[in-house]
């Protein structure tokens, strides 16, 4: 190591001689004389953790990381990998940026505030909703934080929240972990070929239903097709309806508040971030008459003393540093530098771009199940449905042995049923489709 | 000290003060296109128009670079916001989480991502290690999601033992975060809040009081968020686990006893490490942060599932996978947290070591000591461990925030806790020189010596004048539509 701290934190910029100097200004002997800790609790042990040079600790985390296979990946089921661009990397690293807190302190963080709006903004056209909360977790936190919502804004009491089949089960238990101590209970109707099927949705709603919930593109890469009957069951009943999609999607599929949709929630750092081991930016949108009881921070415009436009946090009286227990939700640190990254990345690709991503996303996938239909072995789509990203396809071969086949390849897939892989093509993979249709013929 | 914060609303004759001008415009109003949506999929499937702002690379990297002028953070200067730890975010750690190699899809194979295991299950041992805990899940995305991960273990463990319904209390000390209420409601629980002791400290006797066979979880941090050492904490620990109930740590003051004190080792159950505080990862502007969740071998079976273990391959060769542990409570994450700020956590630890770690912790609690005995405010308690609480006595503390920052510092953590009467609450952490203390202790006491009149007068030196708060909230425009919609 090197430095002027010899053998201690390399960040820390005390001399021995300043060390000195503040000790016998505070009036003590030595740094151990601050610590007020009871010998019975001090800790004089060792973590046996290794100190490194900046070289050696940058060597050693990518050597771990080097482990890993360097396979392309065709994977989708709720999260998804675009080709990110390189402004979006180099602006957000602005340190100024990525290193601020949250912005209690507006006047000094007007940059990254007009960023949030922005991205409030840029998502209120893509839901066609009035509100979009400053971010949430990822998709599954933000689908817990509207049933919520729901068991809030409702008039009459209910406590049964509905989801379709097609759900992930890892979205499902985020939800029910965020539900049960309100006392909601989730339940699932019936699915029709990877779509809602509205009869079931109809037995299944009663006027005890707080939310119902719907995807589209769902789980398995279809289009949903019936979300206007979603809406107008939901409204029959009083239940709120909530539509779970993503930014890129919303940029061509019907606009979710023109179906009756009264909550958006979703993975907004389908664009932004790189696959990221799950990494996500929940994206929240809701009606405008929800808007005081919306969870997480809300950047509003205001005026400054000078009479110009400035931004601000804004209705904070529904956060926990506030309201503590009877607070809207126990979101603190949540994900601002990823929607200022999705904020770029939007903004990059402008309105044409936007929807010629979304489109390719649909010609892609459509393109893609062809070529492997033509396999023999291989039916795909499985369903007969629009897809958007991603599809289900057949293999008379056991999926599991496919997907490991493939594998081998240097190719991921999901399997997702005894006979059935998933499959997901963007503009982040598509230059690999013809050598991938290649080792598939081989693997099925 | 000097300072200018940037704004882009200069005249040609250098007049800062034009009302003419706005600060930078909003994208929309650069250059908005509305363009039709053409699309494969049938018309009644797709939305007619899309309306956003058209811009170049060029105009984009200018906009955001100006946007970054006119925000500040850790490296544009102090930043001594007390319980939010803003110290210097090394640069390498960005260069690490943006490798390639990083970027894998959370339903890749356990074989194929070996090196994302390795890293994690490496992490999940340093914290364990650090904390003195027996296992820990890394998937909560924040801190908060920590506290609430926690208290889920938590009624795992008492529904385990018959007592899950009967067990439906939560007490929070007043001087604890807010975040620790939320979450203690948001899992169904009945806060019972504590008063603090006249030293600031836990009043043995109200806890005992208290704490009963309705008790869960007694949830502290230590030091607490008054820069106070627990000293009791031995009793404390008694008291909680001899009424039936679990103790569990807020890690958000983590930063002042890294090898000086282990949570586990002072009877803590459960506690949660805010990686974007104690371990320099960058807070974002608000996030992504991190929170682990760290458990005593009791509870490891209730964390959240999947976790990440070594194992032995049939060739012998050591290798990874993820498990769930047999009781779990499942899942607080879509997929498996915030990996890239895992692998800084991961990158920072291992720069720094056992040495780097333990003298991180004495000088910031050197620099806040020294911070306190050379400022003119009052400052009640003591003696204080990273942070401390001064009064302002008959000035308002929200003004006096506002004119730091004419002094070119982030101001403290102002009106909280409400036990000391207009708190400003200050955490230098480790990475302030005794120079830039000194320029802060003079910032204090400048501004202590002014006048109501100047103070509310301020800020004159940063891109914004004093925001109308009441307004923003009376008249709500909380997108470009809202103010077009204005106009």
């Amino acid at each position: 190591m090197s430095g002027r701290n010899e053998r201690g934190s390399p960040y820390a910029p005390h001399t021995d001689a300043e060390t000195e100097a503040m000790l016998s200004a505070v009036g003590v002997g030595g740094v151990d004389d601050l610590f007020d800790i009871p010998e019975s609790v001090a800790f004089d042990g060792e973590f046996g953790i290794e100190s490194r040079g900046e070289r050696e600790a940058e060597r050693h985390v990518g050597s771990l990381l080097a482990r890993n296979d360097d396979h392309t990946e065709f994977l989708g089921r709720g999260h998804y990998a675009h080709y990110v661009p390189s402004l979006v990397d180099h602006i957000s690293q602005r340190s100024e940026f990525l290193t601020s807190y949250t912005q209690y302190q507006p006047e000094i963080t007007q940059g990254f505030l007009q960023a949030l709006f922005e991205y409030q903004s840029m998502l209120v056209e893509l839901t066609g909703l009035e509100i979009v909360n400053a971010s949430m977790y990822d998709h599954a936190t933000a689908l817990a934080e509207a049933a919520l919502l729901a068991a809030r804004v409702r008039a009459v009491d209910g406590d049964r929240v509905l989801v379709p089949e097609y759900l992930l089960d890892r979205r499902r238990d985020v939800l029910e972990n965020y539900t049960d101590g309100a006392g909601l209970s989730v339940e699932t109707y019936g699915t029709d070929d990877a779509n809602v099927d509205p009869d079931a949705l109809a037995d299944a709603i009663d006027d005890e239903v707080a939310m119902v919930y719907a995807e589209s593109p769902t789980t398995r890469g279809t289009v949903e097709e019936h979300l206007d009957a979603v809406g107008d069951l939901a409204d029959d009943h009083g239940a709120l309806f909530c539509l779970g999609s993503d930014p890129v999607a919303l940029s061509v599929l019907q606009e979710p508040a023109s179906v009756g949709a009264d909550v958006v929630v979703g993975d907004a750092a389908a664009l932004g971030l790189p696959t990221a081991y799950g990494m996500g930016l929940g994206l929240f949108a809701c009606r405008e008459d929800f808007v005081r009881q919306v969870p997480g921070r809300l950047v509003g415009a205001s005026e400054d003393d000078a009479e110009r436009r400035a931004y601000t946090l804004t209705l904070q009286t529904r956060e926990q540093h506030i309201r503590r227990e009877r607070a809207t939700s126990n979101i603190c640190t949540n994900q601002a530098w990823v929607a200022l990254r999705t904020a770029i990345h939007a903004a990059y690709l402008g309105p044409g771009g936007l929807v010629d991503l979304a489109n390719d996303c649909v010609g892609l996938a459509a393109d893609l199940a062809d070529r492997l239909d033509s396999i023999t072995g291989v039916r795909a789509p499985v369903h007969d449905r629009h897809h958007f990203r991603e599809f289900v396809a057949h293999t008379d071969q056991p999926a599991r042995a496919v997907a490991e086949d493939l594998e081998a390849e240097g190719f991921a897939v999901h399997a997702v049923g005894e006979h059935e892989v998933q499959v997901c093509i963007t503009d982040a993979n598509e230059h690999a489709a013809d050598e991938f249709v290649a080792a598939f013929e081989e693997v099925a | 000290m000097k300072y200018d914060q940037a704004r882009w609303t200069h005249d040609a004759d250098g007049d800062r003060d034009s009302t003419d001008d706005q600060y930078e415009p909003l994208l929309s109003e650069k250059n908005t296109e509305e363009v039709a949506v053409d699309s494969a999929l049938p018309e009644d499937l797709t939305r007619d128009s899309i309306e956003l702002p058209d811009l170049s690379e060029p105009e984009l990297a200018r906009h955001y670079t100006r946007l970054s002028q006119m925000n500040y953070g850790v490296d544009s200067g102090p930043y001594p916001l007390g319980s939010c730890t803003m110290k210097y975010n090394p640069k390498f750690t960005e260069d690490v989480a943006a490798l390639p190699s990083a970027a894998v899809h959370p339903d890749r194979s356990d074989r194929s991502v070996q090196g994302t295991l390795a890293l994690m299950a490496g992490l999940q041992d340093y914290l364990a290690r650090i904390g003195g805990m027996d296992a820990v899940s890394l998937q909560p995305p924040a801190g908060a999601a920590g506290e609430f991960t926690g208290i889920l273990v938590a009624k795992a463990f008492h529904e385990a033992n018959g007592e899950g319904e009967t067990r439906d209390e939560i007490i929070v000390p007043d001087s604890a975060h807010g975040t620790n209420f939320a979450s203690a409601a948001l899992a169904g629980y009945e806060v019972v809040e504590l008063p603090s002791g006249e030293d600031g400290r836990v009043d043995l006797e109200a806890l005992e009081a208290a704490a009963s066979d309705r008790t869960a979880l007694f949830m502290l941090t230590n030091p607490n968020t008054l820069g106070l050492f627990e000293r009791d904490i031995e009793e404390v620990a008694d008291i909680v686990h001899d009424a039936g109930g679990l103790l569990y740590y807020d890690g958000a003051n983590l930063n002042a006893l890294l090898g000086q004190a282990r949570p586990g080792d002072m009877g803590f159950d459960i506690m949660h490490y805010n990686v974007h505080k104690t371990f320099a990862t960058p807070h974002g502007g608000g996030g992504p942060g991190a929170g682990p969740v760290g458990v005593v071998s009791d509870l490891a079976e209730f964390l959240p599932a999947p976790r990440v273990r070594e194992v032995e391959a049939s060739d012998g060769e050591k290798g990874y996978e993820r498990f769930d542990p047999e009781n779990s409570v499942g899942k607080v994450h879509g997929f498996e947290g915030n990996w890239l700020v895992l692998v800084k956590t991961y990158a920072y630890i291992a720069r720094l070591g056992d040495e780097g770690l333990r003298d991180a912790s004495a000088k910031a609690v050197l620099n806040a000591n020294y911070l306190a005995s050379q400022i003119g405010y009052d400052i009640p308690f003591g003696p204080f461990h990273h942070e401390f609480v001064a009064s302002a006595g008959d000035q308002d503390a929200a003004d006096v925030a506002k004119r730091m920052l004419d002094y070119g510092v982030h101001p403290p953590t102002t009106k909280w806790p409400e036990i000391v009467p207009e708190a400003l609450m200050t955490e230098p952490t480790e990475i302030e020189s005794k120079e830039t203390l000194d320029q802060l202790a003079d910032a204090f006491d400048a501004v202590a010596d002014e006048d109501d009149e100047t103070l509310e007068a301020a800020p004159n030196r940063t891109t914004a004048r004093r925001i109308d708060q009441t307004s923003a909230a009376r008249n709500l425009r909380l997108s470009w539509q809202a103010l077009d919609a204005e106009d």
